[in-house]
């Protein structure tokens, strides 16, 4: 049915044979528009376990699948007490009128099982109660135990991406910036974890000064600014080994705000000298640099589209920071943000549609969304401080930094979605800030 | 280097310094100058050519409006101050930190640090400091030195350093 499952990594998959009904969808289906929609009821039994060890682990993936579920705003569980039918087989059939009576219209059913040398499966089956049928294929994916959170986000994606037509993002990994201390003397590190805060890595120590990260399409890098050789300068940073290296180095320039081309292979960035600030591409393999804009204002914050025709970015050369768009080779720039305030910090949807960015206005900060051409314009928070907002893979979903005030005011991470809904905290350690979001892992 | 002169000359830099940066005074070993310029009286040698009265007593930091790298007339002051110290005293080089609060975005205020820097630096160049003497550096909305989120702290958080070091080369 859907492409998602092609990629595999160290997980591999299988289509269970069942009589499928239905391929196409049926009316379970959830359009995720702008206006207020009512969460859809699932049922979600705790996954069968398939044998005698593996009952806590099917335990833990069905929660996190309800949970991944859920947090997204456009789904609801129906407590398990509320149960009529007990599912005690993967295979045993679906008693459709027990699921219709408590008013659940999407059915999952999962199966997990374990193996001495480390390995888990875990399968399952999507259903729409009301049309009384399987929607979709289902699925199995194997993989270590260490893995079971993906492979809970992956049936997760699954079961999201059939009844919205939409990709997922629970499979996703988000890079950020881990603070300590005081606000006049704070730490900051970069670290990477789940999209949900588990699986918690620092990428750097807290040595010195960072900022600013972003993700690679691969999700295999990352580009941040930190102060390490004691000016601020653009570093590539390789994930699995936490590997890094100096990628810009001007002499008497600083650099700062990178993100890459669609393609992974460049990067765009600003640098300052002189009291100018201007946007600049850096080809990473051979370190070819080339300067896209000049002029006297700040030009900053770079971000490509994913079609690599456009790059939208910042500029105060009106007067106030205010949002471009060049094509990717520079030239005329046309602004496209004129609403009161000022606008900064921009970042292309990963669906090419929309373009995040940060209004500061009547002293507070929102964080909003604005089609390329800067019609629709619409804001989807208000606070003291939000800031840094970065895009889910699927493009619904935006992750930022919210920054409370005052002498212990420090930042969390946030997310919100593009209607403006389901506002939520990201759970961290400690105070984090300056989020990067991964595409899908493979 | 060490250069002796009257207090009383020393004390009018202070002075001027204050203007721009009341939290730098007040420490418990700072020299109270300004007392002994009210008294008009003790004439004696002051150690000059040190960090410690650059910092203290010629100002070491000026201070910008909401957005802006432009120097006010006060800051000029400072500067003027600060370059004719530099020129007296060339083992020494400075690194200009320019600073904005936390109201904007992060990337814009790391350049915005970056312009506040570089519009120091270009002063002390017009006032005859060699510019081989000046690096700049930006630390954005990162390194506040006042924690409340009123204008109080930020007017002093919207600002450039000047840090001395000797035989500095950047």
């Amino acid at each position: 049915m859907r492409r998602l499952f092609t990629l595999t990594l160290s997980l591999a998959l299988a289509a269970l044979s069942l009589p499928v009904a239905a391929q196409s969808p049926g009316p379970l289906r959830i359009e995720i528009t702008e206006g207020v929609i009512e969460p859809l009821p699932f049922a979600l039994p705790q996954f069968v376990a398939e044998n005698a060890g593996a009952e806590a682990m099917a335990a833990q993936i069905s929660q996190l699948i309800a949970a991944d579920l859920v947090g997204t705003g456009l789904f609801r569980e129906i407590p398990r007490d509320a149960f009529i039918s007990t599912v005690t087989s993967f295979s045993s059939p679906v008693q459709y009128s027990d699921w219709k009576a408590i008013n659940a219209q999407a059915l999952v059913t999962g199966a997990v099982g374990t193996t001495s040398d480390g390995r888990v499966t875990v399968k399952f089956r999507l259903f729409d109660v009301f049309a009384e049928a399987q929607l979709g294929d289902g699925l199995q994916f194997a993989a270590s135990q260490a893995s079971w959170r993906r492979m809970a986000h992956k049936v997760a994606d699954a079961v999201y991406s059939r009844i919205t037509g939409e990709e997922g993002y629970f499979d996703s990994r988000v890079v950020f910036v881990s603070a300590s201390g005081p606000k006049n003397a704070r730490r900051t590190r970069l670290a990477i974890m789940d999209y949900d805060g588990a699986n918690l890595q620092f990428l750097t120590d807290s040595a010195s000064l960072v900022l600013a990260p972003r993700i690679s399409p691969k999700g295999d890098r990352v580009l941040y600014t930190s102060y390490e050789t004691g000016a601020p300068r653009i570093h590539v940073l390789d994930v699995g080994t936490t590997q890094r290296r100096v990628l810009e180095q001007e002499s008497g320039a600083m650099s700062v705000g990178p993100s890459f081309t669609p393609d992974g292979g460049r990067v765009v960035y600003s640098l300052a000298k002189g009291g100018n600030s201007d946007i600049y591409e850096l080809a990473i393999a051979t370190g070819t640099v080339r300067q896209l804009t000049s002029g006297p204002a700040i030009e900053t914050a770079p971000s490509v589209s994913p079609d690599g025709q456009f790059i939208v970015f910042e500029s105060d050369r009106s007067g106030t920071q205010q949002l471009y768009v060049m094509p990717a080779g520079g030239g005329e720039a046309t602004r496209i943000s004129f609403g009161p305030g000022r606008y900064g910090a921009p970042v292309w949807s990963p669906r090419g549609d929309l373009i995040a960015f940060v209004k500061q206005n009547k002293g507070r900060f929102h964080i909003g969304v604005m089609r390329t051409d800067g019609s629709e314009e619409r804001l989807l928070t208000a606070s003291f401080l939000d800031e840094s907002p970065t895009w889910s893979p699927n493009g619904r979903v935006i992750m930022f930094t919210r920054e409370t005030q005052g002498p212990t005011g420090a930042p969390a991470l946030y997310s919100v979605d593009i209607s403006g809904r389901n506002l939520r905290r990201v759970p961290t350690e400690g105070p984090a800030s300056d989020p990067a979001w991964s595409p899908l892992l493979p | 280097m060490i250069h002796i002169r009257i207090a009383l000359g020393a004390a009018v830099l202070a002075a001027m310094g204050a203007c721009t940066s009341p939290d730098r005074l007040g420490g418990g070993d700072t020299v109270d100058l300004n007392n002994q310029a009210g008294l008009g009286a003790e004439i004696g040698p002051v150690e000059t050519g040190t960090a410690e009265y650059f910092s203290n007593s010629v100002g070491d930091r000026v201070l910008f409006a909401v957005d802006q790298s432009t120097l006010s007339p006060e800051a000029q002051g400072v500067l003027a101050a600060q370059a004719a110290w530099l020129i007296d005293n060339r083992d020494f080089n400075a690194k200009i930190e320019g600073h904005a609060d936390e109201q904007g975005t992060r990337v814009y205020n790391f350049n915005l640090g970056e312009k506040r820097a570089n519009a120091v630096r270009e002063y002390l160049i017009s006032q005859g400091v060699a510019p081989g003497r000046l690096s700049t550096i930006s630390y954005g909305k990162e390194r506040p030195i006042e924690i409340c989120s009123e204008e109080a702290c930020y007017a002093k958080n919207r600002r450039a350093v000047t840090v001395i070091a000797a035989g500095l080369t950047s």
